[in-house]
């Protein structure tokens, strides 16, 4: 509909109506994680499993809007089989995109700031990665309440991965 | 205009509040969020535009013309107040900063001084966050037990167990209108029943005076809270009612200016109610938007307001169920006359984050969320809904666009 293409691109509904990687793995033995947002009641659960340093595989779990969902669906696509340092590296990039406009942020824009201080400038190629599908989320900036749903399966994979260092 | 409505609510109304002129992304404005805040008349903007440009001082301590008038014109507000809700005594009107801080007030003023490890108070399932959280903090503090009220399937509150939880029981504090599911509850019932275990009533009157005639004594309140800016009047103002001799005998909430009569190194002499609960310079602009609110409602006629809103939530229901059918589910009682113009509803799966977002592309405004009421969300089983809500200003083609906008919300999310 006029106004909303670019928060609610044919990509992200299909990831939407068709989620990669859905459920949950058994934990232990895998690790778990979860995000919530408590103004809007958006959930993500994540169950992955590790070898060494590489996420070998990794599942979504819990229930939100479409921007939430749909964006922890990518991200799923995104990072199993990248190691934990690459898919920090994926985090950085992708909330510099989440954080380009954030002038026009205001106050919504506290968690999309976190991690953007230190990307690279220019912030939003990832260096050596390529946000490829993830792209398609840049829209969401225009609409600033939404930013903490496109995050929110992000930074439960980081609260995630920095736990299972902190472990081992 | 609705045709027939019964009450003398027309399409004038709509014209004498300036921002629903305006548009939203090209489309008119079509505000359904009045629960959350209602939109406020010229009478009000005016009242409160002049004040700063003509009388603008601080009240109660000036003998110079402004001040006198300042504090004539807050003072005549609260007289309002007690007009529109029948109070026995103009000095029962507490001005706050909002119902919240109203039963904070009651909760630790009264509940500070009369509730101890070995009392209970009783809730119900559907109250708002703001008279839960207050009640938490005082029950983790003093040790009393909270009691709950269940709901029914179809919205309303179980009384089945009525009499058992009160038993024993200080205070009943309860919603006259949840601003999730409309539900009217039935509070002379609750207050009698009250009364006779022993217990005092404390009435959330939030959603239920901007909205309906009030008579705080035909309810049997003993405590009443409500807020300014649900009632046309502006932000920043709120109202606790509560009986003189209750007022009489609890200690100060807040401590600072106005609300004491002496002040040494030893100590402080309380002032005498209102004064005493209204520490500090108060809102005084917004207490005199506030009393040029009630007299917008008052000149609409309250059984006029509550009829056209009648009439209207049961276009909404019928209208929303033709288009939709099935798709659609709206949560609370399905008898407009048992409901505020309160809509919360569920279309088929898609979030209401979703929903709301698509229908702002048409200008219409909804609130999608919790609704600062998480336990009745666990209990029917939901996240969050979507709600639109109506008030004086709505009229037929305000629901028709909502339910022309939920097409568009099928056409994209549709699986």
């Amino acid at each position: 509909m006029a106004g909303l293409e670019d928060l609610y691109r044919e990509i992200i509904l299909d990831h939407y109506r068709n989620p990669r990687h859905r459920g949950e793995l058994e934990s232990p033995p895998a690790h778990r994680s979860e995000g919530f947002n408590p103004l809007c009641g958006d959930e993500v659960v994540l169950t992955f499993e590790m070898d060494g340093d590489t996420v070998t595989d990794l599942r979504v779990g819990g229930q939100g809007c479409s921007i939430s969902q749909a964006s922890a669906s990518m991200m799923s696509a995104a990072v199993i089989g990248r190691s934990a340092e690459e898919i920090r590296e994926l985090t950085r990039a992708f909330k510099a995109m989440m954080s380009i406009h954030e002038e026009t942020i205001g106050g919504d824009g506290s968690e999309a700031h976190d991690g953007a201080g230190s990307s690279e400038p220019g912030g939003g190629d990832g260096g050596s990665l390529r946000l490829g599908d993830l792209e398609a989320l840049r829209g969401v900036v225009k609409f600033p309440v939404r930013i903490k749903c496109a995050t929110l399966g992000w930074n439960a994979l980081a609260t995630g991965l920095d736990e299972t260092v902190d472990a081992s | 205009m609705i045709a027939g409505a019964g009450g003398d609510i027309d399409g004038a109304v709509k014209a004498q509040f300036p921002l629903l002129e305006r548009s939203v992304h090209g489309n008119p404005i079509v505000y359904l969020d009045s629960a959350a805040s209602s939109q406020k008349p010229a009478a009000v903007l005016d009242a409160m535009d002049d004040y700063y440009r003509t009388v603008n001082a601080n009240v109660h301590r000036g003998a110079y013309e402004i001040a006198a008038a300042a504090t004539e014109l807050m003072e005549r507000a609260r007289a309002d107040v007690a007009r529109f809700i029948s109070a026995p005594s103009v000095d029962e009107i507490i001005f706050t900063k909002n119902a919240t801080e109203a039963m904070n007030l009651v909760a630790r003023s009264w509940g500070g001084a009369n509730l101890g490890p070995a009392d209970a108070i009783v809730l119900t399932e559907m109250e708002h966050h703001a008279n839960i959280v207050p009640w938490h903090i005082m029950a983790a503090e003093r040790g009393f037990e909270i009691r709950w009220i269940p709901i029914t399937a179809d919205g309303c509150l179980d009384l089945t167990d009525l009499d058992r939880l009160l038993d024993g029981a200080k205070l009943l504090s309860v919603t006259a209108m949840s601003n999730v599911l409309g539900t009217l509850n039935p509070i002379p019932r609750l207050a009698a029943a009250a009364h006779d275990a022993g217990a005092l009533i404390s009435v959330d009157a939030s959603q239920y005076v901007p909205h309906l005639p009030t008579d705080v004594g035909a309810l049997g309140a003993d405590f009443m809270v409500f807020t300014g800016h649900k009632m046309c009047g502006p932000t920043g103002v709120g109202v606790l009612w509560a009986r003189s001799e209750l007022l009489d005998a609890m200690p100060p909430f807040l401590g600072g200016g106005e609300m004491i009569l002496d002040v040494t190194k030893e100590g402080f002499r309380p002032n005498t109610v209102p004064h005493k609960f209204e520490a500090g310079t108060p809102p005084i602009a917004e207490i005199v938007g506030l009393g040029a609110a009630v007299r917008y409602l008052e000149g609409l006629g309250m059984d006029a307001v509550r009829a056209h809103e009648v009439s209207l939530t049961g276009y909404a229901l019928r209208t929303l169920t033709d288009r939709h059918g099935d798709d659609i589910t709206v949560h609370g009682p399905s008898e407009p006359a048992q409901r505020g113009g309160v809509l919360s509803f569920v279309y088929r799966d898609v979030h209401p984050h979703d929903i709301s977002q698509v229908l702002d592309q048409s200008g219409v405004c909804v609130r999608a969320g919790h609704h600062c009421a998480k336990p009745l969300m666990r209990c029917l089983g939901v996240s969050a809904t979507t709600r639109a809500s109506l008030y004086v200003y709505n009229d037929t083609s305000d629901v028709d666009s909502l339910a022309e906008a939920l097409d568009e919300v099928g056409a994209l999310f549709g699986r």
